[in-house]
């Protein structure tokens, strides 16, 4: 319903100081396109026309109208919504305090916790979105809150997290639905369910805190810069959160079926092979026996055959987890992939992946497969030592080696001669860096003695540039 | 019954016909009207891509154009071909002292022309919504001509001249993702990502597709079904997976998603062993022996 607090068309003209609706869908539109989405000035036009058609006092009208103009790809609806929050909040920002309600407040007019608790339990237990909402504005601004020295106050979602345990707060929840005993299956389904609202929960909570961060700046565009968060192909393996690598595992496979119909396309172009006889004599018969439609037969495509070896130690875990699971979800884009994997020494874990559930494949990695020798500290000299002795000999012209690591070998030494014999018995060998190319050398990194004997070292600090580099090659 | 008349009828009236909307789904169907844009619509299999311009076509009583789309798809099968068949017959029929340029503009006249979806949908007299599905299983140069035909909504036919659409059509297209579409054509068209619906929606969708499932089976069933989607799974159930189950589980004669029921038809849902085996161990159900 449109009510004053909701009306967008109303808060436009208030958050950024007297600029009309026009001005600010293209302040939006600018900031869509720092944010890395591509709003062309045509889909700006439409993005204006649209806002003619739909009923301004509706807010979720409005973002709606603008999202279907401007995005263009599921990916960028997250840029999109916190954008859109930023430059046509759905109310203003209270002042100190007066968020929340005053039955929460004990006597000295602080916030009540075990009130507050049992209140944000009530809603989580009701499950109606827009009541956990309003609890989770409320827990920014009663536990959020950290003076600045200048006197402002900032907003940390930390704050609140360590105030309001989630793990707590879901054995409560599930306690009180009495979930402790009977079916498991009921169990698990409570839980999942509740698991939902806490992460409603969370989610606002955060939104919340950039809702603040952005009123308490004046200039808009500045925020902006900062609020964006990159999409999350574009997250640094390194520095990913949770939900972030649950997102992303969850686009491997669509990503994995999307590089290999690309393949396929690229092979079906490619150009012909060598005439086929046979088929060309048959064709001729139509005409006569005048060979006026010559067969060709088609190339064989080449599929690499590919070994990737991994540093599976602590520091790029996370990457090579990654790595591994699109080449084998890639597997028939490839003649045979094996793998390897090492912390300080080397084992082969191809069989591992066979038609199991990666998670358990990764799990059985680490209890079964034999990569710590010594200390369990990155060891690429040893590692390459002993895939000289047991494996080289299978690397053939066909093999293109992947290896996959950081370099950083704790000073030891490198035994680079071993990616020299590599290079000249196999097809390629690439090496993928998950560390920013300036870092490269520092420190304990080693990447120069081991770049002279690869064909390339790349940098794969997120999934897009793994993506871009797997397309290549397959 | 004919255009939508405001934002609301378009929720009311698509709702009248049996699919339910959430806000994305009527601002975008109701811009599509307005502004003249196609609409491109993403999403998983089974979430109602295809499901929407059927429903549009019957909200506004309009008839219905469908190309499906496949790789090689071309011209001929898409917008038009003469009728080579027929030429013949009508060039051997002809009298010895016809001319040559009477029998040519007899020939590529109307009665020659094969129309296919794009040309009917274009030279459509009634109200028409034209359902593009699967869009990116087309070859790039098709998609060129669907870019041409798009913007324009004008198609050249070299022996007849330009055929100008009577009507804009209502465009609709879909897409499974399995490539990414050219910029261009996501330029022109509004996007729409449809997503698994929410609970509370996907539980009014089940009760108005199957109103014999009683009111407490189909919650547990949402339940059942998003707990599945947060797993890792090679298919995750859709709407039209949940829809199925519900249907199974009235037929089967469930009063509710207990053990017994959840292990006699979680393949309904699920369509590889793997993710069988994920779900059981997930919502530990006691696994059916017959299918070890």
């Amino acid at each position: 319903m449109p009510t004053g607090s909701d009306a967008a068309g109303a808060t436009a003209t208030t958050a950024g100081g007297g600029d009309g609706l026009f001005d600010r869908v293209l302040a939006f539109v600018g900031a869509l396109r720092n944010g890395g989405i591509t709003a062309t000035q045509s889909e700006a036009i439409d993005a204006v026309r649209a806002l003619g058609e739909v009923e301004l006092l509706r807010r979720s009208q409005v973002r709606e109208a603008l999202a279907a103009c401007t995005v263009s790809s599921a990916s960028d609806r997250r840029t999109f919504d916190d954008l859109f929050d930023l430059y046509f909040p759905a109310r203003r920002v209270p002042r100190d305090g007066d968020e929340v309600d005053p039955d929460l407040l004990g006597g000295d007019g602080e916030v009540d916790d075990d009130a507050f608790t049992q209140a944000l339990l009530d809603a989580l237990l009701g499950g109606d979105e827009s009541a956990i909402r309003r609890m989770a504005r409320q827990a920014v601004d009663a536990f959020g809150r950290v003076e600045g020295r200048d006197g402002q106050p900032s907003f940390f979602s930390y704050k609140v997290r360590r105030a309001l345990d989630p793990h707590t707060l879901l054995d409560t929840l599930l306690e009180a639905r009495g979930a402790t005993d009977g079916d498991p299956a009921v169990q698990r389904l409570l839980r999942d369910e509740y698991e939902q609202r806490l992460d409603e929960f969370r989610k606002e909570v955060d939104a919340e805190i950039r809702r603040r961060a952005a009123d308490r700046s004046d200039d808009l565009d500045d925020v902006a810069t900062r609020v964006v968060r990159p999409s999350v192909d574009e997250v640094d393996f390194f520095r990913m959160t949770a939900t972030e690598s649950r997102e992303l595992r969850a686009q491997i496979a669509p990503l994995a079926r999307k590089l290999a119909s690309r393949t396929q396309v690229k092979r079906r172009h490619g150009r012909d092979g060598r005439l086929d006889v046979r088929r060309t004599i048959r064709r001729s018969l139509a005409t006569g026996g005048v060979p006026m439609d010559p067969a060709f037969k088609p190339r064989k495509p080449h599929k690499p055959e590919l070994f990737v070896i991994t540093d599976v130690s602590g520091s790029v875990a996370s990457f090579a987890r990654f790595t591994l699971m699109l080449v084998h979800s890639l597997q028939e884009q490839f003649a045979k992939v094996r793998s390897f994997a090492f912390i300080d020494t080397l084992d082969e874990v191809t069989a591992l992946f066979e038609g199991r559930e990666f998670d358990e494949a990764i799990r059985r990695m680490t209890a079964e497969a034999d990569l710590v020798w010594l200390d369990g500290h990155s060891d690429y000299g040893h590692a390459f030592e002993v895939f000289h002795n047991t494996f080289i000999d299978d690397l053939t012209p066909r093999a293109t080696v992947l290896i996959l690591g950081d370099a950083r070998n704790n000073y030891r030494a490198s035994s680079s001669w071993v990616i020299e014999e590599m290079a000249s018995r196999a097809r390629r060998v690439l090496w993928l860096n998950p560390e920013a190319a300036t870092y490269w050398g520092t420190g304990d990194s080693i990447t120069g003695d081991y770049t002279r004997h690869v064909e390339e070292m790349v940098e794969v600090r997120n999934l897009r540039q793994l993506t871009d580099f797997v397309q290549e090659l397959t | 019954m004919s255009s939508f008349a405001s934002y609301d009828d378009v929720h009311d009236r698509l709702g009248g016909v049996g699919y339910l909307t959430d806000e994305p789904i009527d601002t975008v169907v109701w811009l599509a009207q307005q502004l003249g844009k196609p609409i491109l619509v993403e999403g998983p299999a089974g979430v109602g891509k295809t499901e929407l311009a059927k429903a549009v076509a019957a909200a506004r009583d309009a008839d219905l154009v469908r190309l499906q789309c496949y790789e090689g798809l071309d011209e001929a099968k898409a917008l038009y071909e003469w009728n080579y068949k027929k030429q013949l017959l009508r060039i051997q029929a002809g009298s010895a002292d016809e001319g040559f340029d009477d029998v040519h503009d007899d020939i590529f006249g109307d009665d020659y022309l094969l129309e296919r979806p794009l040309l009917r949908a274009l030279r459509a007299e009634r109200d028409t919504v034209l359902l593009i599905d699967e869009v990116d299983k087309v070859d790039f140069e098709f998609e060129a001509l669907l870019l041409e035909i798009l913007s324009d909504f004008q198609v050249t036919i070299p022996e007849l001249g330009t055929v100008t659409g009577t009507r804009r059509p209502f465009v609709v297209l879909t897409s499974n993702n399995t490539r990414e579409l050219s910029e261009a054509l996501k330029r022109r068209a509004l996007y729409l990502h449809l997503d698994y619906p929410s609970a509370d929606r996907e539980a009014a969708i089940v009760r108005s597709r199957v109103p014999e499932a009683a009111d407490a089976l189909v919650e547990q069933l949402v339940r059942v079904v998003r707990s599945l989607r947060a797993l890792e799974l090679r298919k995750a159930p859709s709407l039209s997976e949940t829809l199925d189950w519900a249907r199974t589980l009235v037929e089967l004669g469930f009063e509710q998603v207990d053990d017994a029921a959840l292990s006699r038809t979680l393949n309904v849902a699920l369509k590889y062993h793997q993710d069988m085996a994920t779900a059981t161990k997930h919502l530990q159900v006691s696994p059916r022996p017959e299918l070890n």
